[in-house]
């Protein structure tokens, strides 16, 4: 069936560029303002959609005026260390219970899904007392702790389904052969799964550098604080807000995410729309 | 052939060794092991607390401290506290309005994407975007694109001639709900879209020609064959995204923390506000736990429909 120019217009251009204008709209913005100088900011007379007199000035407050880079090297640090815990623990349980079938590996899959759906927002006052008495308290390895419970679930519910993707003859194969289930488990099913791998990493990477709650909950010192909580709390001093540095601080955050984002695309999808289906 | 058998073919090996990778060959005990680091884990950080949140909603904890058994006291004070009614009036009526609009823009969008076309790969990544940046942060232009005073919406509306005055987006408690509302679906919409998506691409398009054929219009195709076929999907992003809306808390406290007059205040936001700032842990947990029922039955709803779907 051919369409008319003019029906696909209408079902498909138009739409989507409305979409994509409101999706991508506060994106423009942040990069607009962060260029701007604080009196064009405040200029009602100039059209705030273009930049008049594109300025650094916004980038040398955030490094030289406050512990920006600090603060992404805490994020870096806590989102690095979060990650690997959560993706060891979780190939190791994800194949146990895909591959192993062992007595109630039905039950710890479902209790670990269940895991994933527990809100924050449920958790951060009762983990904020179990890290007072771990004498945790304003120090980032109370976040390296806290973040797999929301990093495991995730990642071993992805992996359990790349796993199931793997043909079982392959690993009856090498048993015959005389592997043991380890030596299967190392040389057969990670190289095969290492797509699998490679998404669930970059999804641990992108919820441990996003993570608000838990950060705001537990830390307080100015030195120690992650990205969002440090721009949030410490560029809004009473009823003055730094706009211009808080939308480069925004921007600059972003980028991270927003590269190792650019570069594997289609492992976020693939990722997404496969833990969906399992 | 056994998994037991296969390693005593090889033989030759000492003893003690034998033993023992015998006894990782036995799959109870192997998996067993291997799920331990994951389990003791989440067993500490997430089980643990769960049952302690529960514990503490009946107790007068206070930060850093030993709490008391209390019984009901948090929870009838809380059904006392006028506060308390509104921010439950504004967690129904802020997850009702958001998922609803998410579901139905989420969901055309996909549509709208489901077809051939050559920049397929890079719209979907573009898409995707509001749902990567970190909520904070994006949370921020949000906030920036609400000030009262300097607002870019304001301004191109008044140069439009549509309005004659600014809109003041979080002084007021309806245009601060709506504003934190439409900054909400900004960032739910792709989750909708993407997964609806994976769901639309395996119907078989020779459903719509044989509908086609038989004379069925566009909206007949959708009823009759789109939407039963992504119904088990729609229904698990569904209560995904209700879980999240219900328990949202970074939107919020990024852009209104609350105000006006604790007219934006969620669960979330109003329990983090008595807790951790506050000092009143056991209060704060009280409230919290009131995330718990919606959370019971939307995981219901997702296992039925997960489990229909292996």
């Amino acid at each position: 069936m051919h369409e008319s120019i003019w029906g696909k217009f209408v079902r498909f251009y138009l739409p989507l560029a409305v979409f994509i204008i409101f999706l991508l709209f506060p994106f423009y913005w942040m990069v607009n303002t962060s260029f701007k100088p604080m009196k064009e900011l405040y200029n009602l007379k100039l059209n705030p959609f273009y930049v008049h007199n594109p300025t650094l000035d916004n980038i040398r407050v955030l490094f030289f005026e406050t512990i920006f880079l600090r603060w992404m090297y805490n994020t870096f640090f806590v989102a690095i260390l979060s990650t690997a815990v959560s993706l060891g623990t979780s190939l190791l349980a994800a194949y146990a219970i895909q591959r192993l079938k062992f007595k109630t590996s039905g039950p710890t899959g479902l209790a670990i899904f269940f895991g994933y759906l527990i809100p924050p927002t449920i958790l951060f006052i009762p983990l904020a007392t179990i890290i007072f008495k771990l004498k945790l308290w304003d120090s980032l390895w109370s976040l390296v702790l806290t973040y797999p419970t929301f990093l495991i679930p995730f990642c071993t519910w992805l992996l359990m389904g790349y796993f199931k993707s793997i043909p079982k003859e392959m690993e009856e194969c090498a048993m015959i052969d005389g592997a043991s289930r380890l030596r299967v488990f190392w040389s057969i099913i990670i190289p095969l799964s290492l797509p699998g791998i490679f998404s669930a990493g970059i999804f641990a990477f992108t919820l441990s550098w996003n993570e608000f709650l838990y950060a705001l909950s537990f830390i307080s010192t100015t030195e120690s604080k992650t990205v969002p909580i440090g721009l949030v709390t410490e560029l809004v001093r009473g009823d003055v807000y730094h706009w211009g540095p808080l939308m480069t601080g925004a921007l600059l955050a972003s980028l991270p995410v927003a590269l190792v984002y650019s570069f594997f695309v289609e492992h976020y999808v693939a990722g997404l729309t496969g833990a969906l289906k399992e | 052939m056994s998994p037991a058998q296969s390693t005593t073919e090889k033989g030759g090996w000492p003893q003690p060794q034998l033993a023992f990778s015998r006894l990782l060959e036995n799959r109870t005990l192997l998996g067993f092991l291997l799920v331990i680091p994951a389990e003791a884990i989440l067993l500490i950080f997430l089980a643990y607390p769960f049952v302690l949140g529960l514990w503490l909603g009946f107790t007068d904890t206070l930060v850093g401290g030993e709490g008391e058994y209390i019984g009901f006291d948090n929870y009838v004070s809380l059904l006392q506290d006028s506060t308390f009614w509104l921010v439950t009036y504004n967690t129904f009526f802020y997850t009702i309005v958001a998922v609803i609009l998410k579901a139905i823009l989420g969901f055309a969008l996909a549509i709208v994407l489901n077809r051939d076309f050559k920049t397929k790969g890079l719209i979907r990544a573009i898409i995707l975007l509001p749902w990567i940046i970190p909520t904070a942060l994006s949370a921020i232009v949000f906030w920036w694109l609400y000030d009262s005073t300097f607002s870019a919406i304001s301004w191109s509306l008044i140069k439009m001639g549509l309005i004659n005055y600014r809109i003041d987006f979080l002084g007021d408690p309806n245009n601060a709900r709506w504003s934190l509302i439409v900054a909400n679906v900004w960032r739910g919409i792709p989750f909708f879209t993407i997964g609806l998506l994976a769901g639309l691409q395996t119907i078989n398009p020779t459903l719509y020609e044989a509908a086609a054929i038989d004379g069925a219009g566009s909206w007949s195709k959708f009823r009759r064959i789109t939407l039963p076929m992504v119904v088990p999907l729609l229904a698990v992003v569904t209560t995904f995204s209700t879980i999240w809306t219900f328990g949202d808390f970074q939107l919020v406290w990024v852009i209104t923390k609350g105000g006006p007059a604790n007219a934006t205040h969620l669960f979330g936001t109003l329990s983090f506000q008595r807790a951790i700032p506050g000092g009143h842990f056991g209060e704060g947990a009280a409230i919290s736990n009131f995330i718990l029922p919606i959370l019971v039955v939307c995981v219901l709803i997702s296992f039925k429909y997960l489990r229909r779907e292996d």
